[in-house]
């Protein structure tokens, strides 16, 4: 037998590479995850609360209870992903235990560190980070993140923050791209990320890893507007069970997200799916509300 | 030579640049129209279940079924490609094409920690080895006399021929080599002179 690798870049990198173009859904019960998979999600979010809820509800967010995980992973045969806080990287190490398929390092939960995210390099199972523009994004890369997501402002059914950040990501790279070699490591100082991804962004065009819009999404033409502005998928959390009709609203964003460009599909799925979640205008948030300030 | 890539879901784009790479014209296909315009299909990467179920709903179960059974029309599967053209599916079985005779067991090395690279020997391509990535990968559990095995690894079949229809355990457009694409489109170009 030749020899065999697991755990690295290229395998966790792989992973979120299979899952473009796909949906992932915030799921709370082993019913909600069946109803993701049934819908055509190509992978769940397991975690105690919705992003809505966590913030209605206060106090500090964390790990999941690993009971719902499992029971998640028993009830789906899709990616399973879970979520810990910013820097705790025990609660990471129990998830690993737990072989679930991706960790997401969460501005969503409370932060457990105010300084170091986890270093995602010690870990053999993938992680996804979120960020609101390049310079974080490639901080995240350089600590080991396989996947990324830009930040939106989760819980809010308001799809402006997951705009604006994709939008920022996409501006930044122009620019980038445009910059003379010899300036990029003046660039690479100003965006505080290594050189040698700022390089491999101009040699690509684009971001290393996989890039989902989240934060926001609550609807068929949300997805598919972040799919037209360059996203490779989406994740949509409170937008689909905070939702009148889940069933209904996830079968139509899958299928938003897979024909974004065919504005007569998006029509068609977007017929009598029901009322979205009810939505946060942004100005009503206060500094302490805006869960995308955190770990940056 | 216009290959099509299946663009429900999964990594379309690595598979259009092997293409590119070895002088074919790739294409998405998303729908019936689309595929009606192609010589040969690749079915990506990516999650069976929900590129299976949106292929059916489109109607590309049915049209690639027929032109395969009718006209030997050529399709290559790497991962959830090999199971959506499998005839037989062990654990939740997905919405596919159903068209080779093997049974496919679905995450059957495990979950994604399982997930390995390794170099591999593919008897027909010779040396140097291919550069082998499985992402939570399916085992060709059982195949009919009919099914040629290509490659091996770890006393497992993980590539495998029968006529027109081509499959992988694993993604060749996950590393840089170019010779399984290149086959493939040779094989569609042998379609097309006959």
């Amino acid at each position: 037998m030749n020899e065999k690798q697991v755990g690295t870049f290229n395998v966790k990198a792989g992973l979120a590479e299979m899952l473009k173009g796909g949906v992932i859904m915030d799921v709370t019960t082993p019913e909600q995850a069946v109803i993701a998979e049934k819908a055509g999600a190509v992978a769940v979010m397991a975690l105690e609360r919705v992003p809505a809820d966590i913030r209605a509800a206060g106090g500090v967010a964390r790990m999941a209870d690993p009971r719902i995980v499992k029971s998640i992973q028993q009830a789906v045969s899709i990616p399973v992903m879970a979520k810990v806080r910013i820097g705790h990287f025990v609660e990471a190490q129990v998830l690993e235990a737990l072989e679930v398929d991706y960790i997401d390092e969460s501005e969503v939960l409370t932060p457990a560190d105010p300084q170091y995210h986890i270093d995602k390099w010690g870990f053999q199972v993938p992680f996804v980070c979120g960020a609101r523009d390049l310079g974080e994004a490639l901080r995240r890369i350089a600590e080991g993140a396989a996947m990324l997501r830009t930040k939106g402002e989760p819980g809010t059914g308001n799809v402006v923050e997951a705009v604006r950040h994709l939008r920022a990501v996409n501006a930044e790279i122009r620019r980038l791209v445009a910059t003379p070699d010899g300036e990029l490591p003046d660039l690479a100082k100003e965006l505080r990320a290594p050189i040698d991804l700022v390089r491999k962004v101009k040699e690509l065009g684009r971001l290393p890893v996989v890039n989902f819009s989240a934060g926001g999404i609550a609807s068929p033409s949300d997805a598919a507007l972040m799919m037209q502005l360059g996203a490779d998928g989406i994740f949509v959390g409170s937008g689909i069970f905070k939702s009148q009709n889940p069933e209904a609203m996830a079968r139509a964003i899958v299928r938003a997200t897979l024909h974004f460009n065919d504005p007569k599909i998006i029509a068609e799925v977007s017929e009598g799916i029901g009322d979205g979640m009810p939505g946060l205008e942004m100005a009503t948030l206060t500094p302490a509300d805006r869960m995308q300030d955190r770990g940056i | 030579m216009r290959i099509g890539v299946l663009a429900i879901q999964g990594d379309v784009r690595e598979h259009k640049n092997h293409l590119i790479a070895v002088g074919a014209e790739p294409a998405e296909v998303r729908t019936v129209k689309d595929f009606d315009s192609v010589d040969g299909l690749i079915i990506p990467g990516g999650e069976s279940t929900t590129i299976g179920m949106l292929m059916q709903e489109g109607g590309l179960i049915d049209a690639i079924r027929s032109r395969v059974v009718n006209d030997h029309f050529p399709v290559y599967g790497t991962c959830a490609g090999l199971i959506l053209l499998a005839k037989d599916v062990v654990g939740p079985s997905p919405a596919r094409l159903g068209l080779m005779d093997i049974t496919a067991g679905r995450n059957a090395y495990g979950r994604q920690l399982a997930s390995f690279e390794a170099p591999i020997t593919i008897p027909f391509l010779g040396q140097p080895d291919f550069p082998a990535v499985f992402i939570r990968a399916p085992k060709i559990l059982a195949m009919s006399a009919d099914v040629v095995p290509l490659a091996e690894y770890d006393g497992q079949v993980v590539m495998a021929e029968q006529g027109s229809l081509l499959v992988s355990a694993f993604h060749p457009e996950m590393s840089h080599d170019v010779r399984i694409h290149q086959y493939f489109v040779d094989k569609v170009r042998k379609t097309q002179t006959v």
